[in-house]
């Protein structure tokens, strides 16, 4: 007679869980050889549903608490050296402590896949989420992409471990899943078996990088003035290329189970009419938008919605041409980026930058909105959109970076 | 638990493996102990050995682009992840063993990492290593007391008044550094009872030092080697005297060697001969004198540092090893 456990993956089933459920769900049917635990909220659910995963034997893996999230993301670095497949994970400032390790992780090569459950820097004391810990990493090699929904949670961590171990790639990418939004919200979530997975998922060949008595490599030597920037050119050239793994693997991931958007990079939510303001955000924000939305069109008004999911790699081409017949562009942004040009969001300033080459550009309005977990209601959209209808009215942008939801 | 390799004791220093796994391509100093002590730790080990070392005079004079001395597969790791870098490699080879994914086969784990890396930044790590039973790592500290490779910075492995660039003798402070040396073997002994090995020894005592990374291996379990390097540039003397100032470290009972093996300590060389009363221990000053680190010391500093280390030995409960008063006796 087969236990619960081993009854868990044998047929596809519907489930109501929460986006970190849905996390720990695939590192189990990915079967993860090393995993790396250290307590933050609100991440850190992830590990509670892994160390229940491994307790109750539904999957074998080297568990590991570390003492800091320094270690732990070094624990995985070093596992990933030898061959093993990897998860870890942390939020706002555990993710920080671990900034060392993070960095070299994307520098040496490896194959990390991690999440984060995107939380405040606090001080001041602050679960809630905002995008500032994961976009910190932005400029060193990661992949980052930005989750919605539990069920793309699930999808994206078993198509992150096929495009991070690409060896066209070799490269660690970050799930980030709003704090409590996703993390802790539950939702219906179609569970894959095994036998899809290991369809899709073919194991992890570090190849000729692989650390082993047999391969006496040495890696990570010094190499100084003389051999770092043909190192990072080779980094830059290994993410040039991911856009292209990312879209053979999203294709083969649509065929095995049978769902996905048209594009892995956006998800475009009326705007096959060529709407005059396009808002933009990411994460789980996309709710309350498309709510927005839906009511504003019942007015007559032409608004769209396009949800940047890969942060890193940007897909420049995908967002110049799923914005360029807009008038106007509002750019959501749940994190802060002080001192920046226009004072404005990361995002924002990421859109307006891929937008400046186009020989049409749509006026570009950032409105900072959710800070610190804080609500997005549908009426704070509807405020984005009537500000962006007077830059289009106008024909000048007034204000380019707004706070929404202040208390002035 | 996966597969330890039973390494035998080597009996007499000419039955040391000839095998180098540290060979040339290094850029170590002249009279530089830590790359003998690498030398010695890869033989002892052998071939079928991952070594990863952290940030340090052993990561960046070892390991230029193109030159490595290292024969056996070799990864850095950060300043202070020699803990977490042994642990990482260990599961990683165990969890893929278990499951079929790889030869199951003992293969050695060995994380070094200098006193900076070690003693201060990454105890922590290496603190959460010993507790994992179920992992097959040595990590070694190759302590020697200062932050050598960034231009000579006081560490909390420093002696105390030694001279530093961060710790340097002024007109007004003769000593900067009073900080005395942090007691880091027994501290990790004591606190990991998981440990089943932690030993100190020196390269000036070669043999003794190769057999004792051999036992570490061969008990299996997370254990702990830490080791005193003399380093000319860092204490300041000529660099033909390396071997002679590592063995005055001990003969002053200054450094204590020893190891504690399923919690049986059991002092080695001249440290037990001091000991058992067999040998009197020298004056500190023959060897302080020796070098230029400690050449601003006055005779009432050379006192006061004699009084420190004739209490570790005299009043120590187990003397030059753990530093709590003996009990009165009843």
């Amino acid at each position: 007679m087969t236990t619960v456990e081993e009854q868990l993956f044998m047929t596809e089933k519907e489930e109501l869980i929460s986006g970190s459920e849905a996390v720990a769900i695939a590192c189990a049917l990915a079967d993860v050889d090393v995993i790396t635990a250290y307590p933050i909220r609100p991440y850190d659910t992830v590990m509670q549903y892994v160390s229940q995963l491994k307790a109750n034997g539904a999957f074998d893996c080297d568990f590991i608490v570390a003492e800091s999230e320094h270690s732990q993301f070094e624990i995985v670095k070093h596992a990933s050296s030898v061959g093993a497949r990897t998860f870890c994970g942390s939020s706002g400032v555990g993710w920080f402590y671990a900034f060392e390790a993070i960095a070299v992780t994307a520098g040496l090569r490896l194959p990390v896949v991690a999440m984060v459950g995107n939380r405040a820097l606090d001080d001041p004391g602050a679960f809630g989420v905002e995008h500032n810990d994961a976009l910190a990493v932005r400029d060193l090699g990661w992949m980052l992409y930005w989750v919605a929904t539990a069920q793309e949670a699930l999808d994206m961590a078993l198509m992150a471990w096929r495009i991070a171990e690409d060896p066209r790639a070799f490269l660690p990418m970050a799930l980030s899943c709003d704090g409590s939004f996703l993390t802790h919200s539950q939702a219906i979530v179609n569970v894959p078996t095994q036998e899809q997975v290991n369809k899709f998922l073919p194991g992890y060949q570090r190849g000729q990088m692989q650390l082993h008595p047999d391969n006496p490599i040495t890696v990570a030597p010094q190499v100084n003035e003389d051999w770092l920037m043909e190192i990072r050119r080779q980094s830059n050239e290994a993410m040039s290329r991911t856009p292209g793994v990312i879209k053979e693997v999203y294709e083969e991931f649509k065929q095995v189970f049978g769902r996905g958007d048209p594009s892995p990079f956006l998800e475009e939510y009326m705007t096959d009419d060529d709407p005059d303001i396009i808002l933009m955000g990411m994460g789980t924000l996309a709710l309350p938008v498309r709510v927005a939305i839906r009511r504003m069109r019942e007015q007559g008004k032409k608004v769209g919605f396009v949800r940047l999911k890969f942060f890193r790699p940007f897909a420049t081409e995908e967002v110049q041409e799923a914005l360029s017949g807009a008038k106007a562009v509002a750019v959501i942004d749940r994190d802060y980026s002080f001192g920046s040009p226009s004072s404005g969001g990361v995002l924002f300033n990421e859109v307006r930058a891929a937008l400046y080459p186009l020989e049409k550009r749509p006026h570009v309005v950032n409105f900072i909105a959710g800070l610190g977990g804080r609500e997005v209601r549908v009426r704070d959209v509807e405020e984005m959109v009537e500000t962006t209808q007077k830059a289009i009215d106008t024909g000048k942008v007034e204000q380019e970076c707004n706070w929404i939801g202040v208390r002035e | 638990m996966t597969l330890v390799r039973d390494l035998p004791q080597v009996r007499g220093v000419k039955n040391i493996p000839i095998q180098e796994g540290f060979t040339s391509g290094h850029r170590t100093c002249q009279g530089c102990e830590s790359a003998l002590t690498m030398r010695l730790m890869i033989k002892a080990a052998g071939p079928r050995t991952i070594v990863v070392g952290s940030t340090g005079c052993m990561y960046v004079a070892n390991t230029t682009y193109y030159s490595t001395p290292w024969v056996v597969p070799w990864m850095h790791t950060q300043l202070g992840s020699s803990g977490a870098a042994a642990t990482g490699t260990a599961a990683g080879l165990a969890s893929m063993m278990r499951k079929g994914k790889m030869k199951d086969e003992p293969i050695n784990v060995i994380a070094f990492c200098g006193d900076g890396g070690g003693v201060d930044m990454g105890l922590a790590g290496i603190s959460a290593a010993l507790q994992h039973e179920e992992y097959n790592l040595l990590i070694l500290c190759y302590d020697n007391e200062s932050y050598a490779n960034t231009d000579i910075q006081v560490s909390g492995s420093s002696p105390w008044g030694a001279n530093s660039t961060f710790s340097p003798p002024g007109k007004v402070h003769r000593i900067m550094n009073r900080r005395w040396k942090k007691n880091t073997a027994p501290m990790l002994a004591a606190g990991h009872p998981s440990c089943r090995y932690v030993a100190t020894a020196c390269a000036s005592y070669g043999l003794d030092f190769t057999n004792k990374i051999r036992r570490a291996l061969t008990i299996g379990g997370p254990t702990f080697i830490h080791v005193i390097d003399p380093c000319p540039k860092g204490w300041d003397y000529d660099p033909k005297y390396s071997h002679e100032l590592g063995m005055l470290a001990v003969e002053t009972g200054l450094w204590v060697q020893y190891e504690i093996a399923d919690g049986e300590l059991t002092l080695s060389g001249p440290s037990r001969a001091i000991q058992s009363g067999v040998r009197a221990r020298k004056p500190v000053q023959d060897y302080l004198q020796r070098q230029g680190r400690f050449a601003h010391l006055t005779e009432e500093d050379l006192q006061f540092f004699q009084q420190r280390v004739d209490e570790s030995w005299d009043d120590w409960w187990l003397p030059g090893v753990v530093p709590f008063k003996r009990p009165e006796e009843e």
